[in-house]
């Protein structure tokens, strides 16, 4: 029999979610203690590490240097044994270089660069095990390590892959629904203004939808959102009992 | 929203390729009992009141059947009787695996309310989730799955017991270590057979039970019969090494002991095994997916030319087969010799219900029946029932379930009875299915996609609609239409030009993209017209209300609104989506007395004289261009109003407006399919008439030549105007038999997507892009051109699979199929008209003329009836006379005579009805009179019983 059926008749989906239903989240921050901030964050199946230096002076070509604030540099990559099938993945391949590109897009909107003119920040994000919705997995864990690293940014970005089924928008799409034919979209928001910080498409929609499928992204984005919340007041509760304050 | 607390997480994993996935399982799954208090569900599916009289279970209950049953026993489980059942979603996922038609059917049966089955998502809830143990096969796993399930639910609603008359669940299957397994779990549960016959008027339902397989046999003896079939791992590995081939098995026709294995090659070569003898079948039926095993070189055989029939009463199984097979043993010529190979194992079955007849056993007291299947290439099938007596004679259904490697014949059941053998309704019915028409009535999921009644238009719906209430519409087609799904108009505009408008029922505003209403019209594909009945693609509230442009009402519709000058010059297109008020349904012949009365003079008239002035002009262009006028001889039957017998048939006549109508409809089709191509060059959906290959039109040269007139076939255009020209003195009827004969050799139109093919040529209309856009409710092709062009014009959105050329040339394959198995249907259903329109004339001698001449017969049209039938020169009883074939003629000498094609003969046409499941016309020659050949005249009596008011 042909493909999965992504929505049952009773409203769930493969995994026994419901449409609006986000994978359960588990996230801890400050997992490495060398660098200036770092996050470790389970998205369902899908488990990212971020790592965060800087604010620091600027590396390698001066050339780059923005005077009026600082300078985001994003790598992303996957490890070898993040997907069912192994193989290798050199550095730099097209679409590391597309999904780091992303990154940096999206914390230029988020992280409030002015304050550090002349400097530069590194975001490293590594996927571990891959299961659908890499680029919101890098997001929410790049976010958590940020804060982690004390630098400052105008909210939490939250980022959310969401997908169009019968009609019906999915939420948080797990790998075989974002490869079962679905037309996904991934959107990054800052929520609190409810700014888009940076939205990706390459499926082909109707116009129509658009809308829904945003607002339903939207939605989804939210909901990581009081997720991290809680994750950053027990990382600081926890800090503030270490630190006997 | 993150529910984190409610999700315990299991992963799964399968395959070769460790594939982790993750499980939620909820607590928010509720039973779907009405009795039930704990559950917070806002709706219930399942009685509180489950009662059905059974002696076997006294108590109001529900019913739980694991997924064998539920393969194997749908026809039962479809029975209106069988209600308050919970399809756990562990059957249903390996239902949905297993067979893709059970499925659907079962997703209907779930559908219907008043059937009450509720599907129990059970993989997802806590309390009924269970894991694989070590060591356990995935079957064993969910059957296991299914008694978890079960037993919940009997905790479930136990503490309900004092308020519901003790409700229970109760488990059926057939697995008999399932069965222990629950009954020491201590459920209640019985066996399919057991608990249907348990039933209190169940004789019915225990008829169309499954025979299950380990039903203990007597009739079959303890002989194997049959080599085992090899299990699915050997044969793909076998496949994969190249021992063994996969193809179709194509059963013959003639001879039930000899099949093909159609096997598709890469591209265009294909092969063909030949499979002969039982043993070598191997339990195959036509048109399963089987594994064959070639013989040896020396063991090949060749084709026999002997007609056998598997007949007469039950063979023993232990029959010596040698005796059976002696006819096949005839030693063929070395040259002669084809692959052979023998069946080793099954791909995939294909079985479907198959209609038939019922021959009573002999044995009076006899429960089991042989069934013959009216498709010959399907072997004759072991049933057990108790009303034998009452089936013989009727047409039934009879669906199979297994094939025992010791039984002679397949295992089935009965499933229903369509009614008296060679009855009205009963052969429609029959023709119906074996032509593979789906005509069931429509499931409730599809007529949820209606539109609510009284149906108004609304603000909405004029947004993106121009008004055109107040033009002059009107509608032209044959009496008794009521599917009217085109209309016209046509005024002066201030400018002198002309405003030419051809206006099409908005079905696609109807029928939205990917509901179960789109669906099932797209799996029917067209409407299927048969003599006196027709099965409609769409329901009827839209095809013959809410679609049909019928006159003084208001009517959603997609405008296709040309200017032109009064040369049938387009200066301007435009399409629209509109509303219109049609202020005539005329019929060709009422539209073409108005034209013709000089009196009247009113705006509907006036229109249509425009229409008409500027049809023809259009006419001759395109015969300029090359089209081809071609003639099939097409009857209608006048039809009794009471009896609904036919009593007089009669040949079509064309009016003026039916061209009329015509040439517009054309027009209408290729604006649009130029708009769309023009839109959409990847995924526009297209109709196209290919060139036929020369070779195609050698009888037609030939024949020609016979009579010293001279075809061209370079062009359609010079064909067309040779077959113009084409005339012999004292015979009138030539130019219309040539042009059968040219309609003979053309290929046939099919739809395909502009994306996937590069020759777009019409040849028949000479035009170089076509589609169809002006019949939405009966062929669906229209309304994806439909929503292709709303799409074009900004009037409808677009979605993924309209813009997939893969998926729209599936969908092109599936329609072109539905339109060839709608024409045979009609094919069929014409000709068992004419069948029961000769049954009461008894024997007539009619005129005719010879069409084709083939090796030993000539094929006869009867232009009086538009009949065409075979009379052959070999028959079985009488010796042969002599009879020699010249392929150059092509011309056949019988004794002394010689038929040529177009030669004038007389025959006698009469019924045969020896066979009552294959009843057949016959025809035998009386002129020219040849010894030994010919038969004498029959009275003219009959035609005397003629009824008068036959015209
Ligand atoms: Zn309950």
């Amino acid at each position: 029999m042909a493909g999965l059926e992504l929505l049952s008749d009773q409203g769930y989906r493969l995994d026994g979610r419901k449409a609006t239903e986000l994978r359960k989240v588990q996230a801890r921050m400050g997992v490495f203690a060398q660098a200036d901030g770092s996050a470790y964050l389970e998205q369902g199946n899908t488990k990212a590490l971020a790592v965060v230096y800087g604010p620091h002076e600027m590396r390698g070509s001066r050339g780059r240097t923005l005077h009026d604030r600082a300078l985001i540099n994003c790598q992303y990559s996957m490890a070898t044994f993040s997907t069912a099938e192994r193989k290798r993945r050199p550095h730099g391949d097209r679409k590391s270089t597309e999904m780091s590109l992303h990154l940096k897009q999206t914390f230029e909107a988020a992280v409030m660069t002015q304050l550090y003119p002349r400097s530069q920040i590194d975001i490293y994000v590594k996927i571990l095990q891959s299961d659908g919705g890499n680029y919101s997995t890098c997001v929410n864990a790049a976010t958590l390590a940020v804060i982690d690293a004390g630098i400052p940014m105008r909210d939490y970005v939250c980022a959310c892959t969401v997908g169009f089924v019968d009609e019906t928008p999915l939420a948080d799409l797990c790998y075989a629904e974002e490869s079962g034919g679905v037309s996904s979209l991934a959107l990054a928001l800052l929520p609190r203004g409810g700014q888009i910080a940076l939205l990706q498409m390459d499926a082909r929609l109707h116009q129509d939808h658009l809308e829904t499928l945003i607002e339903a992204a939207m939605t989804a984005c939210k909901g990581v959102s009081k997720v991290l919340d809680e994750v950053v007041r027990q990382h600081l509760q926890e800090g503030s009992v270490l630190t006997g304050e | 929203m993150l529910k984190s607390k409610t999700f315990v997480k299991k992963t799964r994993s399968g395959g070769v390729m460790k594939i982790v996935r993750e499980h939620y399982l909820r607590d928010d799954i509720w039973c779907g009992s009405e009795a039930c208090t704990e559950c917070q569900q806002e709706s219930t599916v399942l009685q509180k009141d489950a009662c059905i009289e059974s002696n076997l279970c006294s108590y109001p209950h529900y019913l739980i059947p694991d997924t064998n049953v539920v393969l194997h026993q749908i026809d039962v489980l479809e029975d209106p009787v069988i209600r308050n059942v919970i399809i756990l979603q562990t059957v249903l996922q390996e239902v949905r695996h297993r067979s893709a038609p059970i499925y659907k059917r079962l997703k209907d049966i779930i559908h219907e309310k008043e059937k009450h089955f509720y599907t129990f998502t059970s993989e997802h809830h806590r309390e009924t989730f269970i894991e694989r143990e070590p060591g356990e096969s995935a079957n064993d796993r969910n059957d296991r799955a299914i008694r978890v399930a079960a037993k919940w639910y009997s905790e479930h609603l136990k503490p309900l017991e004092a308020e519901t008359d003790g409700l229970k669940v109760v488990l059926l299957t057939n697995d008999q270590g399932n069965k222990q397994k629950a009954e020491e779990s201590g459920l209640l549960v019985y066996k399919f057979e057991e608990y249907i016959k348990g039933l209190i008027a169940n004789s019915e339902l225990v008829d169309r039970l499954a025979l299950s397989n380990d039903d203990k046999n007597e009739v079959t003896s303890s002989k194997v019969l049959f080599p085992e079939h090899l299990p699915l791992s050997r044969i793909q590995a076998g496949i994969k090494s190249g021992s063994f081939v996969q193809g179709t098995f194509r059963a013959s026709r003639d001879n039930y002991l000899e099949a093909t294995v159609f096997v598709q090659g890469e591209g265009e070569d294909s092969t063909e095994i030949l499979i002969q003898g039982l043993q070598n079948l191997n339990r195959a039926v036509h048109q399963d997916v089987v594994a064959v095993q070639l013989l040896p070189r020396n063991q090949w055989v060749a084709p026999s030319s002997v007609v056998l029939q598997d007949e007469g009463t039950a063979k023993d199984d232990d029959v010596e087969e040698e005796e059976e097979e002696k006819a096949l043993r005839i030693s063929a010529a070395e040259a002669a010799r084809k692959t052979t190979g023998k069946v080793v194992g099954i791909i995939k079955r294909n079985w479907r219900p198959f209609c038939g007849m019922l021959n009573v056993s002999q044995i009076k007291e006899s429960t089991r029946h042989l069934f013959t299947p009216a498709d010959r290439r399907i072997p004759r099938i072991r049933i057990e029932t108790r009303q034998s007596s009452t089936l013989a004679g009727q047409r039934i259904i009879v669906a199979i379930d297994g094939w025992p490697k010791d039984s002679r014949y397949p295992n089935g059941h009965f499933v229903r009875s369509l009614g008296g053998a060679g009855e009205k309704d009963t052969e429609q019915e029959v023709l119906l299915l074996e032509h593979d028409v789906p005509h069931q009535a429509f499931s409730q999921a599809v007529l949820s996609f209606l539109p609510k009644m009284p149906w108004a238009i609304t603000p909405e719906d004029m947004v993106k609609r121009e008004d055109l209430r107040q033009l002059t519409v009107c509608s032209v087609d044959p009496p008794g239409c009521t599917d009217i799904d085109d209309a016209l108009h046509c005024r002066e505009l201030e400018n002198g030009n002309l405003e030419v408008g051809v206006h099409i029922a908005d079905v696609s505003h109807f029928i939205r993209p990917g509901n179960a209403l789109d669906k099932e019209a797209a799996n029917r594909g067209t409407t299927v017209y048969l003599c006196g009945k027709r099965i409609d693609m769409v329901p009827e509230l839209l095809s013959s209300n809410l679609c049909s442009l019928r006159s003084n009402v208001e009517r959603l519709a997609f405008s296709c609104i040309w200017e032109m000058n009064h040369k049938a010059e387009i200066l301007k297109t435009r399409f629209t989506k509109s509303v219109i008020n049609s202020k005539a349904s005329l019929t060709y012949a009422e539209a073409q007395m108005r034209i013709d009365d000089t009196s009247k003079s009113d705006d509907i008239t006036k229109s249509l004289r425009g229409l008409n002035k500027l049809a023809k002009i259009l006419k001759r262009q395109r015969i300029e261009k090359g089209a081809l006028t071609l003639s099939s001889l097409e009857v209608r039957f006048h039809i009794d109003s009471e009896t609904h017998d036919p009593i007089d048939l009669q040949t079509k006549e064309l009016m003026e407006t039916n061209s009329m109508v015509e040439e517009f409809m054309l027009l209408a089709n290729i604006s649009v399919a130029q708009k769309i191509y023009d839109e959409f060059q990847e995924c526009a959906l297209l109709r196209k008439h290919p060139a036929p290959p020369p070779s195609n039109y050698d009888i037609l040269l030939k024949a020609a030549k016979s009579k010293d007139v001279a075809i061209h076939t370079d062009t359609a255009k010079a064909l067309a105007d040779s077959l113009d020209v084409a005339k012999v003195d004292g015979f009138p009827y030539f130019n219309t038999l040539l042009r059968i004969l040219a309609t003979r050799c053309m290929m046939q139109a099919v739809y395909f997507c502009s994306g996937m093919d590069s020759d777009f040529h019409h040849y028949g209309l000479a035009s170089p892009i076509y589609t169809h856009f002006t019949s939405p409710i009966r062929r669906y092709a229209d309304i994806i051109v439909h929503r292709l062009l709303a799409v074009a014009i900004g009037a409808d959105s677009t979605y993924p699979d309209l813009m997939d050329k893969h998926k729209q040339s599936a969908l092109c394959n599936n329609l072109n199929y539905r339109h060839k198995m709608s024409q045979y249907a009609q094919r069929a259903s014409v000709a068992f008209h004419t069948q029961l329109f000769f049954k009461s004339r008894g024997i007539l001698n009619e005129e005719g003329f010879v069409l084709f001449v083939r090796k030993n017969a000539i094929i006869v049209l009867i232009p009086k009836f538009g009949l065409e039938g075979t009379v052959f020169f070999d028959t079985k009883d009488k010796v042969s006379p002599s009879v020699v074939f010249d392929e150059e003629g092509p011309a056949l000498t019988v004794q002394q005579h010689t038929f040529h094609i177009f030669d004038k003969v007389k025959v006698t046409i009469s019924l045969d009805d020896s066979n009552i499941q294959h009843q057949k016309i016959r025809m035998a020659l009386t002129e020219p009179v040849i010894p030994g050949v010919s038969v004498p005249v029959p009275d003219a009596a009959p035609q005397a019983k003629k009824p008068k008011l036959d015209r």
